[in-house]
């Protein structure tokens, strides 16, 4: 039993919504008291999703609890492929079916006999794994039922494309910045003339993954989610992946050269289809992105030696260190994730580049180490900009979990070159806007709207009695003052002199007529 | 104009698939409520992921609550629960200092039998902070139904009057025969047993409700919950109560049951119609004459014609979330709006007979067949239903708010409605504010004729 206020990441259920939800056409059934549902809410909330979410409930209730959710569940699938007609349906258990330890797996038996929908359990365990690990481990799942099944029916087509190929995986639904750096890579590999075969699970058809072993090679753009299915079509069908995320300027170059020696490691050598991408590298980062020239500027330069702190999801903390560092020349004090299941590979990636490393998912020992540190800029997740809020130091969102700010609705990758000039404006703004606060207190502030608003002048005084003082007070501070204005208004309109709690409400209903 | 009415109400039942919050949510309100209090929620990330993004930009305000977070090892029982709890609490004595900790058992705490109710006094003695629980959890209860939980577990503690009401009341008289501030006090009000309203409402909402009891010349002796909960009223034997939300049963069951109160049963103060019924009802139970009511129900009507210029004549449909359906059904009738449906998560008859009974009547009054109730309603079902009917107004969850939208439905998000300050005279232009915005919206848009936007096969 632990004290928890904040957390980083996830239930496991919401891991496997997120990728049920991502595909076209699959259906999510939770097995899961009422109010389990939220999910849908994020999703339709925080992506403005305009279709109804494809995830719904088979309700536990007291019933449930007493003689087993019987046909329930069954009868849901069923009624959902009758429905729906979805090419899958995914049975996923929340924690309180962890609990329960019903055999759901008899459920999805049975119930694949009757339906035309593919029907599987997925294969999370609530109280092992987290959003995160079970969103890669629910794409693997999906992955593998699917080639399988086609290596069962003995239909899987092996032929690779003729030309350069790949699978984009681990683009998802309430992802941070996905749906951007998604275009942007597409872009990215345009450029390159190579051709993408699949992007999963976003927008995917499950019925099309049989033909995932066509392209060359496969790209993890976040290791957080998509590593397992990576690995395992490595495994089963020597498909090689990078795991790189192409974000800065320094790590996109280094992803392209993987790129580059995949394609002509897997190109027959005769063909004309070796390839050789250092001078596109070259004119990208010098005169695309504006990052590399931002990083010699003069702005840049002031920048040189401010501490910073970075905390977030693995990929992006461990990018953003090294961009900060490497490329811009700040100085990061202490870098941090939650990813506790993925330290090693964490630690060793910024190595050399911060001084100091946090593993933790307790967001009291974050917020206690940027006290401690006192950086003249954070980027983290939301829960660092409020801490930096708290603190007065200025915060840059750089991973989830996010707020809907974070979704914005113009174009703001985080990958790519152009995600180079997103990252650059982000940590540039916040250091710009720390600065400008620091000078603003020096010099007393320049707001002096107070001063406009009360120059009211009256002949009679009134005067708020202790009651209507203390009614006051309990009005949320953003209106207080028109509250007060408003009544002392009504007050002045009716001549009375002292202001009761009577004479506030009256003057609300007057307000109103 | 003679139209045949079926003046009976029915209530149906459906699948119970919907969509609301869970009952735990209700901390994020009472915990503003009560301001000593501290409330611990045992549960999984499951409910904390909830009350995290449920709850928004509150968490960073240095919330009073927390979850108890259950591991592995608390479920199969290796850890002693009992331990962890205590650790828990007095590390939130120490941090925190509240009056009353107030642990909200969950789904999981009831599948694994935890037995909170059987550790919280041996608890309390230890660490001498009163423990309350409440089992606010999703296998029986849906979202505003987790104050109820928790404003039933409260008054098994609040204190008994130290004399039958009555009594002291002459007892004072007898005494203090001198002019004293109490006895001006006592002459102000009408010579009536104790009143005590239950229900958690914004303190100035509450003082609304207080003040219009007093131009009737009644005393409301206490609010459960208080502002504190070290302030919390006398209950007992000849305290008469009254419910200012529909969704109360638990609370008013068990104020007349244990602690043996006599509960009003009158329509909710919500909407100018219901605040004046609710008024007269209490009135009528204390012999009072109701005065200046129907006068100020009319202004306030007359005050809200703007609004009630857009209303009249549009549908709506109550999707059912959070229990206020019918109360807010029937003002949007007395309004002249036309209600298809009223979902509904939990229908106690006996606690809201006489909103239903005010619901019929309105009915009548405005000349509309009484709408379907639907009780644990279905969702799938019900937006068939709402794609048939085509209502000007779905109130409804935020699941379904944007995806009926881009098909061309206007939605107001139910939620809303039990954030806002709905109840009095003086709030139903909030209300209509809530309600009309989509339309007001809506009209403000019009001329874009772009109202679905979603591809045609889906």
């Amino acid at each position: 039993m632990k004290l928890a206020y904040w957390m980083y990441a996830g239930p496991a259920h919401i891991g496997t919504l997120r990728v049920a939800s991502s595909f076209k056409n699959v259906h999510a059934i939770m097995h899961a008291p009422l109010g389990d549902d939220y999910f849908n809410v994020m999703r339709s909330m925080l992506e403005r999703e305009r279709d109804f979410t494809a995830a719904t409930a088979s309700i536990v209730d007291r019933h449930v609890l007493a003689r087993g959710s019987q046909e329930r569940v069954v009868d849901n699938i069923l009624r959902k492929d009758k429905e729906e007609r979805p090419d899958l349906i995914i049975l996923t258990p929340t924690c309180t079916s962890s609990i329960l330890q019903e055999d759901l797996q008899n459920f999805v038996d049975r119930a694949s006999i009757v339906s035309d929908s593919n029907v599987i359990f997925a294969d999370v365990d609530h109280y092992q794994v987290n959003e995160i690990q079970a969103a890669d481990r629910t794409l693997e799942q999906v992955v593998r039922y699917y080639l399988d099944r086609c290596h069962r029916q003995e239909n899987l087509d092996q032929f690779v494309t003729d030309a350069p190929s790949v699978n984009i995986i681990g683009i998802f639904t309430l992802g941070f910045h996905n749906q951007h750096d998604c275009r942007e890579l597409r872009r990215l590999l345009r450029d390159l003339d190579i051709e993408i075969n699949q992007i999963i699970p976003e927008g995917g058809s499950v019925e099309d993954l049989k033909d995932l072993p066509k392209a060359w090679f496969n790209l993890i753009p976040y290791r957080e989610v998509g590593l397992m299915t990576a690995i395992y079509l490595n495994k089963e069908f020597g498909m090689p992946y990078i795991s790189t995320a192409p974000m800065g300027a320094v790590d996109i170059a280094e992803w392209i050269r993987q790129i580059h020696q995949n394609v002509n490691t897997l190109a027959p050598s005769s063909s004309s289809k070796r390839v050789d991408y250092e001078p596109y590298i070259d004119g990208q980062t010098r005169f695309v992105s504006q990052a590399a020239w931002f990083s010699r500027s003069i702005d840049c330069q002031n920048l040189t030696g401010k501490e910073t702190v970075v905390f977030g999801d693995a990929t992006h903390a461990a990018s953003i260190t090294k961009i900060l560092a490497r490329e811009m020349g700040i100085r990061v004090s202490c870098a941090g994730t939650f990813c506790k299941h993925d330290a090693e590979w964490f630690k060793e990636q910024i190595q050399g580049f911060c001084d100091e490393i946090l593993i933790t998912d307790d967001h009291a020992e974050v917020g206690d180490m940027i006290a401690r540190v006192e950086p003249s800029a954070i980027f983290g997740t939301q829960m660092e900009r409020h801490i930096g809020k708290r603190l007065d130091i200025p915060c840059g969102v750089i991973s989830a979990p996010v707020h809907i700010q974070n979704f914005p609705l113009g174009y703001r990758p985080f990958l790519g070159y152009e995600g180079t000039n997103q990252i650059a404006d982000l940590v540039y703004n916040s250091f710009a806007l720390g600065m400008e606060e620091h000078l603003l207190d020096i010099f007393g502030g320049h707001d002096t709207k107070e001063i406009m608003t009360k120059s009211l002048s009256t002949n009679i005084s009134l005067i708020w009695n202790p009651e209507s003082q203390l009614e006051l007070r309990k009005i949320p501070r953003f209106v207080r003052e028109k509250v007060e204005r408003n009544t002392e208004k009504f007050a002045r309109q009716k001549g009375i002199g002292t202001i009761t709690v009577e004479v506030m409400y009256a003057a609300k209903e007057a307000l109103s007529n | 104009m003679s139209v045949k009415i079926d003046e009976t109400l029915t209530v149906e039942c459906e699948t119970g698939n919907y969509h609301t919050f869970c009952p735990i949510s209700c901390v994020s309100w009472l915990y503003q409520k009560i301001e000593d209090s501290f409330f611990l929620v045992v549960g999984t990330k499951t409910c904390g992921y909830f009350l995290q993004n449920a709850l928004g930009v509150m968490i960073f305000a240095e919330p009073r609550y927390a979850m108890a977070e259950l591991e592995e090892g608390d479920i199969s029982a290796q850890l002693n629960d009992y331990e962890g709890l205590k650790r828990l609490c007095i590390r939130i004595r120490k941090d925190r200092d509240p009056s009353v900790i107030i642990w909200i058992g969950t789904c999981t705490t009831e599948i694994i039998k935890m037995d909170l109710e059987g550790m919280a006094p041996k608890l309390e003695w230890e660490i001498g902070i009163p423990i309350l629980v409440a089992r606010a959890n999703g296998l029986d209860y849906a979202f505003t139904q987790g104050e109820d939980t928790v404003l039933a577990a409260m008054a098994h503690r609040c204190p008994e009057p130290e004399f039958p009401v009555r009594e002291r009341k002459e007892i004072l008289q007898k005494f203090f025969a001198f002019p004293s501030k109490k006895k001006e006090e006592l002459a102000e009000y009408a010579n009536h047993p104790s009143l005590v309203l239950f229900g958690s409402l914004p303190s100035n909402v509450a003082s609304q409700l207080n003040l219009e009891l007093r131009r009737q010349s009644i005393k409301v002796s206490g609010w459960l919950p208080a502002q504190r909960y070290t302030d919390l009223p006398s209950l007992g034997d000849g305290v008469y109560v009254c419910g200012v939300n529909p969704f109360l049963s638990r609370t008013a069951t068990t104020l007349i049951r244990r602690e043996k109160c006599e509960l009003i049963g009158a329509p909710f103060p919500i909407g100018p119609d219901g605040t004046r019924a609710w008024i007269e009802k209490i009135c009528s139970v204390f012999g009072v004459e109701a005065q200046g009511l129907e006068e100020r129900e009319e202004r306030i009507w007359e005050s809200l014609k703007d609004y009630l210029d857009l209303v009249r004549g549009k549908s709506v449909f109550f999707m059912g979330d959070n229990l206020l359906e019918v109360s807010l059904a029937r003002f949007l009738i007395r309004c002249g709006m036309i209600v298809h449906e009223i979902g509904i998560p939990y229908m106690d008859k006996r606690y809201q007979a006489a909103e239903l009974a005010l619901l019929r009547d309105t009915c009548i009054n405005m000349c509309v067949p009484i709408p379907r109730i639907v009780e644990k309603p279905d969702n799938s079902n019900q937006i068939r239903r709402i794609r048939e009917l085509q209502p000007d107004l779905a109130i409804t969850g935020m699941a379904h708010a944007n995806p009926l939208e881009a098909r061309g439905i206007s939605t107001k998000w139910s939620v809303e409605f039990t954030f806002a300050q709905i109840h009095g005279f003086a709030n139903a232009r909030d209300v209509l504010e809530l309600v009309t915005r989509p339309l007001r919206r809506q009209k403000n848009l019009e001329d874009l004729g772009r109202t679905t936007l979603v591809r045609k096969n889906k």
